[in-house]
């Protein structure tokens, strides 16, 4: 393995990368080009935007942007930079709005970043053409409401990078029980730590019980049970291509519109079964209650979006030893008597995620350590071999192993990898 | 239990019914400094509820994603989080200094005192002061047995930067 920061995809072997990837700053500085500005990233989910006019500003990489969708229903993802002297346009995270007027000088751009009108245009007069000055696109595309947008004009469409996760995708969204899945709300924090130790986190079964140990203490015996996957040979980890993996924890609740009905609900929400029955009838509530810790996986996609569980996890790199992470909570969009339902998936978020949660902290905690001991000669290694040996392919051909195993964190550097190589 | 009516004229911190609630926040204020998180548990009554909400503007706290949204039961078992020594957050913790001033009486009855206050934090850990600024409300049951039985029934933290990235933390606020 080479060492150097001018060829970068030589610091990671198949079974190892060097400690260097989380330190160095030049590595940092071409991740930021090469992958973040140059692969499909994670923006917005559908339902952030649920009508016309509507926005949120958010990060491609480092770079601030506007999603918006407009009058027409389209989406657009624009610099959130004006054309004139570089001010930002929106600084407010979410909203609704018919355009976007620069503080500055005023200059306004439509939803759909068109630059609309100029005050005092006179001393423009044969300067300016304001068609070549709307705002700077990036390509916008969704799949199964998750919303991606990419700086680059020639990647492959959104379908085809996915690929097989789409599948996972269409899983995922099962947990509205009937339901599209819309966005409750969302916990931000941040850890003095690269942004790939959070990456690798999402696909991590097997820190599981040693660091939510409190957790685990804390939540009724059938919850912990249901998290107790550490010798469950069924729960596994398949590589689904590009980077992506998707590690099933619970894997009776993959595919949660496969019910055979045996399965009791957990007595923990029994309340709530009793509110939701008297409007909802039996099937109805019963696929609520077994989506209620969301579904059985992690779905991890590269480079900057985990579909965990109950919710999204996405990451912002902020420096090469900062990063900043949402949690973003969902639930059913449905009837007002559903509600009853997502006041009580907040409460389940909260008990494990957030800044102050059961969970997040002790990530955050292991994350920092990671940090600061791969201060130590960046040159060793950072071993991702775990289950190597046992990994095999799926019937789906899927590369896969244990859920403990870290055939997910191969993946994803196999997609660094590819994305860093001098081309 | 009569219910406080809010202030027409203002009632001087000097109130002895307030004063009684100020060295009741401020008591508060050194328990979690010094992470006596049993002791601290104490001063809450059982139907209390101690929240950090995401949204600063919101009463509907049930209705909202919150850092913290502790009855009872939540706050019992956070206790034990924060003890039992298997929370690495907890226990390679900050330390905390904290101030709590500027307390303005909202309401004050011979019942219960509703106090709001602003409160500066520094926590240290490694190297790094982070700084935790928040607007606090507390309502405190004053009882008929004397200072030394008061409890807090509402406590709300609204951070400054409650909806910005925070840093994951080992300790309360």
């Amino acid at each position: 393995m080479t060492e150097t920061t001018s060829n970068p995809a030589g610091l990671v072997a198949g079974d190892r990368v060097a400690g260097r990837l989380y330190t160095d700053p030049e590595i940092f500085e071409q991740e930021m080009t090469r992958i973040f500005e140059r692969t499909w990233v994670w923006v917005a989910h559908e339902s952030e935007l649920p009508r016309p006019g509507t926005f949120k500003s958010t990060h491609v990489g480092r770079q601030p942007v506007i999603v918006t969708r407009d009058r027409k229903g389209v989406l657009h993802t624009m610099l959130n930079r004006c054309r004139h002297r570089g001010a930002s346009i929106c600084e407010k995270p979410q909203g609704e709005a018919n355009g976007f007027t620069c503080p500055y000088h005023a200059w306004s751009y439509g939803l759909d970043g068109k630059l609309r009108g100029i005050p005092y245009p006179d001393g423009y007069e044969g300067v300016v053409d304001k068609s070549e000055l709307s705002l700077r696109k990036l390509r916008t595309e969704s799949y199964g409401s998750m919303v991606f947008a990419t700086f680059d004009a020639d990647a492959v469409p959104l379908e085809e990078f996915l690929g097989d996760v789409r599948l996972w995708i269409d899983r995922f969204m099962a947990q509205g029980g009937g339901y599209p899945v819309k966005v409750l709300g969302r916990h931000r924090f941040k850890f003095r730590g690269n942004w790939k130790i959070q990456l690798e986190n999402t696909t991590d079964g097997y820190h599981f019980p040693i660091v939510h140990r409190s957790w685990m203490a804390s939540v009724d015996a059938e919850t912990a049970d249901m998290m107790s996957f550490m010798t469950d040979p069924t729960a596994v980890t398949h590589d689904l291509g590009n980077g992506h993996s998707v590690m099933q924890m619970v894997p009776e609740h993959s595919d949660l519109d496969a019910d055979d009905g045996t399965e009791p609900l957990q007595g923990r929400f029994r309340h709530l079964v009793e509110e939701l029955s008297q409007t909802l009838d039996a099937a109805q509530v019963r696929k609520l209650i077994r989506a209620m810790h969301g579904t059985g996986f992690n779905l991890n996609l590269f480079p900057n979006v985990s579909m965990s569980a109950a919710f999204f996890r996405v990451l912002r790199p902020i420096s090469v030893d900062e990063t900043w992470i949402e949690h973003v909570a969902i639930g059913p969009d449905g009837p007002p008597e559903v509600e009853a339902v997502n006041r009580e998936r907040l409460r389940v978020h909260e008990h494990f995620q957030g800044p102050f949660g059961f969970g997040t902290p002790d990530d955050a905690e292991g994350w920092d350590r990671v940090q600061r001991g791969a201060q130590a000669d960046p040159g060793m290694p950072i071993m991702v071999n775990r289950g190597l040996a046992r990994e095999k392919p799926s019937a789906e051909g899927w590369p896969t192993s244990h859920v403990t195993d870290e055939t997910g964190m191969r993946a994803a550097y196999g997609k660094w990898k590819e994305l860093m190589s001098d081309d | 239990m009569t219910e406080p009516t809010m202030l027409t004229a203002p009632v001087p911190t000097t109130d002895p019914r307030v004063v009684r609630a100020v060295e009741l926040v401020w008591r508060e204020a050194e328990l979690l400094d010094r992470k006596a998180y049993v002791d601290w548990n104490a001063l809450y009554a059982d139907d209390a509820i101690y929240v950090i909400p995401v949204d600063p503007s919101t009463e509907d706290f049930a209705g909202s994603l919150n850092m913290v949204y502790d009855d009872a039961r939540m706050r019992r078992m956070r206790v034990t989080r924060m003890i039992e020594g298997y929370a690495i957050a907890a226990v390679d913790a900050a330390r905390t200094i904290r101030t709590v001033t500027g307390f303005v009486p909202r309401a004050v009855s011979d019942d219960e005192v509703v106090l709001r206050s602003a409160q500066i934090l520094v926590a240290y850990k490694r190297g790094h002061h982070d700084l935790w600024a928040a607007d606090l409300l507390h309502r405190i049951r004053l009882s008929p047995d004397g200072p030394g039985s008061d409890l807090i029934v509402q406590k709300v933290v609204r951070l400054v930067d409650s909806e910005e990235a925070v840093p994951a933390a080992g300790f309360l606020l």
